[in-house]
């Protein structure tokens, strides 16, 4: 019989609102981040050299005075790499450790220097003399594309032909569109403690989004197998797509000391360090073309997004393409051309950031939407739904996939009218009129991003759980947790699947040695994949359990049942832990791995065609402005969003997500703004210099609603779908809103152009840009 | 001499005697002992994330509590403190401060990095204020905290919550008997010599012994806050010789409002001088409130921000149009001067060897004049200015009889806009003056390109500046302002 005692529902089940596993870790000091993990005896401090100059040949590197330095033990460049040094994450040798004969970037690493303190380090890498021959470098995407010299292959997306279209259609458009970059600014820096082991085994902590690519980085630099190195990783202090390859450059020089040296070794470079020597976002430089008739309706679209890549590849190649995924944002374009050109610079080497070039494609979409509102008179809102995908019809994108689950207009009229959009343009409209100094402004904004790492292959992920004989389990996955809270979703999947209480789930560090073979925790897929291999591993162990029980009490499989805290058989009930400590005396594996890839998705690049996504996520945003029209300052005074997270995991992680995604885009679209001098230096490398967002930026009103009755369409885990980049680019609304307010000097009628970052040196180059233009 | 460190870790004693005496706090926290919850972010006093609380005595029976950060504070500097960490909030038990039970409630951390720094400013705020904290105090209190996580909201909503419970009801304050006394008794009026050979740090208790030191040492490094000297350390790794704090020396912390004027003492930080300097001069507090954090205007002095001479120093500019007068002193020897005659050239002031800034006073606002001042940056909170604006205007009727303006960030210093002065000394204040004043503008200034502005840019803001004194003081219907207290245009 049904104990009464018994509990009616687990505590952290999926779809519940549940507090992130670390929180009260995070609030006491106790969470452990890699720096904080107790030293080893004899740890050595690792500092990287680097050279100044942004291009040039090297002709001498002078380390006697490093080596002479008071504490250092070792100072290591490229000759002294055992291996290979290569640590270009998409295999195309062009991304050296050390550099050797030539400098590609101002501060490129020269070589290491390994001391008894970190201050010992710090000052002795500054002690080198580096002698080289200046080259001309390559620093803006205006000189990269007169130079036209690419990092990786550029993509074509084609659909119908848009030239002809173009050519026919009764309006058009041109004009181009200059996106900055934007620095992750994790609040953790990069970091790496490796610990040299037994024969050619190393153990590496690093703080990084790609477990699995570090293991292999630094066994390939060192010149051992894979299976000699053990990469772990608990957490990170933010990531946001800067861990997901720059990590392995200090997890691999980390290693080198430790082996070279046989002491632990420790590299965590100061955030002035790690701000000009790692990637960023990219930069793009956006050239359309648009045909449309007189109700603004899409006929022809021609796009070429050029990025800056920077010196090497790294993850460029994809960043360009995933781009040209999204220059269509929610729009049907019915003839399109889109091509990418990642373009080599003597830059940082830029690489992932939330979005991964879809906010500069959408960008460059809205653009488009933007233009022809202004051509044609309309509001933007107008224009934008009537070029959006259709249902059934009108559903194919440049790369020929179908959108099967549009729901963009569902999104947006839900969000018109809880926004009171209409009422309030109106009434801002009508104060503007009358504004001598701040003028406001409204757009609305929609997001469509496709989820799945469009390399196919990258779209698989394993998990291991194991079960113990009191009932308590451990759960590993190749998953990281970088606050985003994937480790708490996975965990619920587990406590879900056993009906056993979250706090029965032993979370832990992600470690290569548990679940080999891993892709990065990126795409926005790291529940998506990771829980559903964790509920394979634990579906296979219920699967155990249950025959074991059909077996023992001789019931039939749907007379077991696993509910809240307890299992039922039969008529009668037992603890949860009880069922185990049966079944492990009746020799039943209580451990089992758990392995899943994506279904359905395929993609031929060279053909430009296939299903890439697996799904779409939506999303919209509805933000208003004030801007100062003496000095360009500006204030975001209320924003409204409505996102789809399918059937959320986890509401309280999923809002989270959606709050600081939206933020922290807004800050790349407005205040931070990467700045090089004409010597290719990165003038803006602390948070002195680069501004994110402050407390003081939030959103004055802040209305931010999950879509509600919205599952997944497709079997994700629990019907969920992926938020961790999806929000970011709700910040696109921003832009357009400072957009309008600036619009409204020339009584709306000429397009702003306002191209991002829009500072406020930015928004009032506009004004008076407009106000002569208005005047004119 | 003394020449050992005593302060209260928590409510531990400790006393050092050997270190680096530039070690930061920071370091000797993580490095000397082993409490890591406090974290390095930046390393420059701008992220907040090494956000301890260091607690004083102040008027003989209170304690006084303030944010800083330990990333740039020398450890000799917490001499006769008590200093707070994130690891000493809790309860014995292990019961979370509500500070932090606010944070966990509210879903405030997602990475949890910069956390501890938040937990520690929202212990501080909980110090300062005894009711929930409206939205702008909120912003105010956590300028010098970033977060990339969370957007802030979840932070924000912690701030109220916290004050569900008491956050004052802790064991903090239940033990405040027993730390005004420990640290009563940790205090002297001996100079504090820390350190050993070419390389100590002198801490001393009186105006006098500063002096002599100085006289002796005429090489050293003279430090209030550090708030910029720590960045020589731990950017760019300068090993300082002899360093003299004014941070034990009370007399020079004073500010003090007389009939005519306000005096504020070189060591005085920008939170000593904020209140006295809003009361007199709005305008001074709106620009003081956003300058650097709570963090860093618990550290910084106005008399640092005068004496370094950096041409984007905020305070400088506030005080030349409100015409101070800046007081030197060598030995027993003192001189005065009006602040703009200080600044001579980039980097280069009128400070002769064994010289130091005792104090600058500003005169109370004359009568019939107005004083604004307009802080121009990409970001409102805790940025370095690209312009910033003071304007005095003594008005006879609507004539302009006198026009004290002067800019920072526009030229090698901070700097009087003579012609504009000029332009609009003796003119009747209307449209066509402000024209002039702004045509002006170009003959006063050839300002620079960087980072944070163009030089474009700058001079457009600096003459539209005046657009928006005229209309301030012309239009009261007109909004003018997007923070603070937009009362204040109007004023």
């Amino acid at each position: 019989m049904p104990d009464s005692r018994a509990p009616e529902r687990i505590s952290g089940a999926v779809h519940q609102a549940r507090r992130h596993d670390s929180a009260h870790k995070h609030v006491s000091g106790a969470a452990a981040y890699i720096d904080d993990l107790r030293e080893p005896a004899g740890l050595l401090h690792v500092c990287l050299g680097t050279g100044g100059e942004a291009h040039a040949r090297v002709t001498g590197l002078d380390l006697e005075a490093v080596r002479a330095a008071e504490g250092v033990v070792a100072v290591l460049a490229a000759g002294d790499i055992p291996g290979v040094n290569d640590i270009s994450p998409t295999h195309r040798d062009d991304e050296p450790v050390f550099a050797t004969d030539r400098l590609l970037f101002a501060g490129q690493p020269l070589f290491a220097v390994a001391a008894e303190t970190r201050d010992q380090a710090r000052r002795a890498a500054r002690l080198a003399v580096v002698e080289s021959e200046a080259l001309e470098p390559v620093v803006t995407l205006e000189a990269a594309k007169a130079e036209g010299t690419l990092v990786a292959d550029p993509l074509t997306l084609s659909r119908g032909d848009a030239a002809a279209a173009l050519e026919r259609a009764p309006r058009r458009i041109a004009g181009r569109m200059s996106i900055g970059g934007q620095d992750h600014f994790y609040l953790e820096g990069q970091i790496a403690m490796a610990l040299p082991g037994e024969d050619d085994e190393v153990t590496v902590f690093s703080s990084t989004q790609h477990p699995s690519e570090v293991q292999h980085m630094v066994a390939k630099v060192l010149g051992v197998p894979s299976g000699a190195v053990t990469v772990e990783v608990r957490r990170m202090g933010g990531a946001f797509g800067g861990k997901e390859s720059q990590g392995n450059l200090f997890a691999v020089v980390a290693a080198l000391v430790a082996k070279a040296t046989g002491r632990a070794a420790k590299l965590r470079p100061d955030r002035d360090d790690d701000m000009i020597i790692t990637g960023k976002r990219h930069d793009f430089l956006v050239d359309y073309e648009a045909g449309f008739d007189e109700a603004g309706a899409i006929q022809a679209v021609k796009m070429t997004y050029a990025a800056r890549c920077g010196w090497s590849a790294d993850l460029s190649g994809p960043v360009a393409d995933r781009a040209l995924f999204h220059a269509d944002n929610c729009y049907f374009y019915p003839a399109v051309h889109l091509t990418s050109e990642p373009l080599k610079t003597n830059t940082v080497s830029n690489t992932a950031f939330r979005g991964f070039g879809g906010p500069q494609g959408m960008l460059g979409g809205e653009r488009l939407i933007e233009e022809i509102a202004f051509a044609t008179g309309q509001d933007p809102l107008d224009v934008r739904k009537r070029n959006l995908y259709g249902k059934t019809e009108r559903n194919v994108t440049p790369y020929h996939q179908e959108v099967e689950d549009n729901i963009a207009l569902e999104v947006i009229e839900a969000l018109e009218a809880s926004a009171d959009y209409r009422a309030r343009r109106a009434a801002l409209r009508a104060a503007n009129a009358e504004a001598l100094v701040i003028v406001r402004g409204l757009a609305l904004t929609p997001v469509k991003f496709g989820i799945s790492f469009t390399a196919t292959h990258f779209n698989q992920a394993g998990a291991l759980v194991h079960l113990y004989t009191d009932g308590s389990i451990h759960l590993n996955h190749g998953g990281t947790e970088m606050g985003q809270g994937l480790y708490v979703k996975v965990a619920q999947v587990v406590a879900e699947e056993f009906q056993v209480d979250i706090e029965q789930v032993r979370i832990s560090a992600t470690t290569t040695g548990k679940v080999p073979n891993t892709s990065a925790t990126a795409a926005s897929a790291g529940s998506d994949l990771n829980g559903m291999a964790a509920q394979a591993a634990a579906r296979t162990i219920k699967r155990r359990l249950i025959d074991f029980a059909v077996e023992h009490w001789g019931v039939p499989r749907e007379q077991v049942v696993f509910l809240p805290g307890r299992v039922r058989v039969g008529n009668s009930e037992m603890a949860f832990a009880e069922l185990l400590q049966k079944a492990y005396a009746g020799r039943v594996s209580l451990s089992s791995t758990g392995f899943y890839k994506t279904p359905k998705i395929h993609w031929d690049r060279a053909k430009g065609r296939g299903r890439p996504f697996y799904y779409y996520g939506y999303g919209a945003a509805c933000s208003e402005v004030a801007v100062d029209t003496l000095t360009g300052e500006y204030r975001v005074e209320r924003v409204d969003i409505l996102h789809d997270v399918g059937k959320s995991l986890n509401p309280a992680i999923d809002l989270g997500q959606i709050e600081g995604g939206f933020v922290q885009g807004m800050g790349w679209l407005t205040t931070e703004e990467l700045w090089w001098d004409d010597a290719g230096r990165l003038r803006t490398h602390a948070p002195s210099t680069y501004k994110i967002p402050a407390c003081g930026d939030r959103p004055r009103v802040f209305n931010v609603e999950i879509l509600k009755n919205a599952e997944n369409r497709e079997e994700t885990i629990y019907r969920s779908k992926a938020v961790g980049e999806p929000p970011l680019m709700l910040a696109i609304s921003v832009l357009h809103a400072l957009s309008d307010a600036v619009a409204s000097v020339a009584g709306y009628k000429v397009c702003p152009r306002l191209d991002p970052p829009a500072t406020p040196e930015r928004v009032l180059a506009a004004v008076e840009r407009l106000r002569a233009a208005g005047a004119a | 001499m003394r020449e050992e460190i005593r302060f209260l870790l928590g409510h531990e004693a400790r006393v050092v005697k050997a270190l680096d005496p530039t070690m930061t706090v920071l370091d000797y926290l993580r490095q000397e002992e082993g409490l890591v919850g406090t974290k390095e972010g930046c390393n420059e006093g701008d992220c907040g994330a090494c956000t301890v609380v260091r607690v004083r005595p102040r008027d003989g029976r209170r304690l006084h509590y303030e944010a800083l950060n330990a990333c740039i504070q020398f450890l000799p500097t917490l001499d006769g403190c008590q200093l707070l960490t994130v690891e000493h909030l809790a309860e014995t038990d292990g019961t979370l401060h509500p500070a932090q039970q606010a944070m966990v409630d509210c879903h405030g951390s997602q990475c949890g990095f910069c956390t501890p720094g938040f937990v520690m400013s929202l212990f501080a705020l909980s110090r300062d204020r005894a009711a929930a904290p409206s939205e702008t105090e909120i912003d105010d209190a956590l300028a010098g905290n970033l977060c990339r996580c969370t957007g802030y909201a979840p932070i924000a909503r912690a701030a109220t919550r916290m004050y569900e419970a008491d956050p004052r009801r802790d064991h903090v304050t239940a033990r405040e008997p027993e730390t005004l006394e420990a640290l009563t008794a940790l205090r002297d009026h001996v100079t504090l010599a820390f350190g050993q050979g070419p390389r100590r740090f002198f801490a001393p208790a009186t105006t006098d012994a500063l002096a002599d030191l100085l006289t002796a040492h005429p090489e050293a490094t003279i430090v209030a806050g550090s708030t910029d000297v720590g960045l020589w350390v731990t950017k760019a790794l300068q090993r300082l010789g002899t360093v003299i704090s004014l941070g034990r020396i009370d007399e020079l912390a004073r500010v003090v409002e007389t009939e005519r004027a306000i005096e504020i003492g070189a060591g005085a930080s920008y939170a000593d001088a904020a209140e006295i300097l809003a009361r007199h001069y709005p305008d001074m507090g709106e620009v003081i409130r956003r300058l650097g954090s709570v963090q860093i205007r618990n550290l910084g002095t106005i008399g640092g921000n005068i004496a370094n001479g950096s041409p984007i120093g905020d305070s400088p500019p506030l005080l030349i149009a409100a015409g101070a007068t800046l007081h030197l002193r060598q030995g027993k020897k003192r001189r005065s001067l009006p602040l703009e005659a200080f600044f001579l050239d980039y980097g280069k002031q009128d400070r002769q060897p064994r010289e130091f800034v005792e104090k600058v006073s500003l005169p109370l606002p004359p009568a019939g004049s107005v004083f604004r001042a307009y802080k121009i940056s990409k970001r409102f909170d805790q940025d370095i200015s690209a312009v910033l604006g003071a304007f005095r205007l003594r008005f006879d009727g609507n004539r302009i009889a006198e026009a004290r303006i002067a800019y920072g960030g526009m030229a090698a210093t901070p700097k009087r806009a003579s012609a504009v002065e000029a332009c609009l000394t003796g003119a009747d204040w209307d449209e066509a003056a402000v024209a002039r004043a702004m045509a002006a503008l170009d003959q006063d200034f050839a300002p620079i390109t960087d980072w944070r502005a163009s030089a474009g840019y700058r001079l457009q803001v600096a003459k539209n500046l005046l657009r928006r004194l005229y209309i301030e003081t012309r239009d009261p219907a007109t909004e003018t302002r997007l923070v603070g207290d937009r009362s204040l245009a109007h004023a």
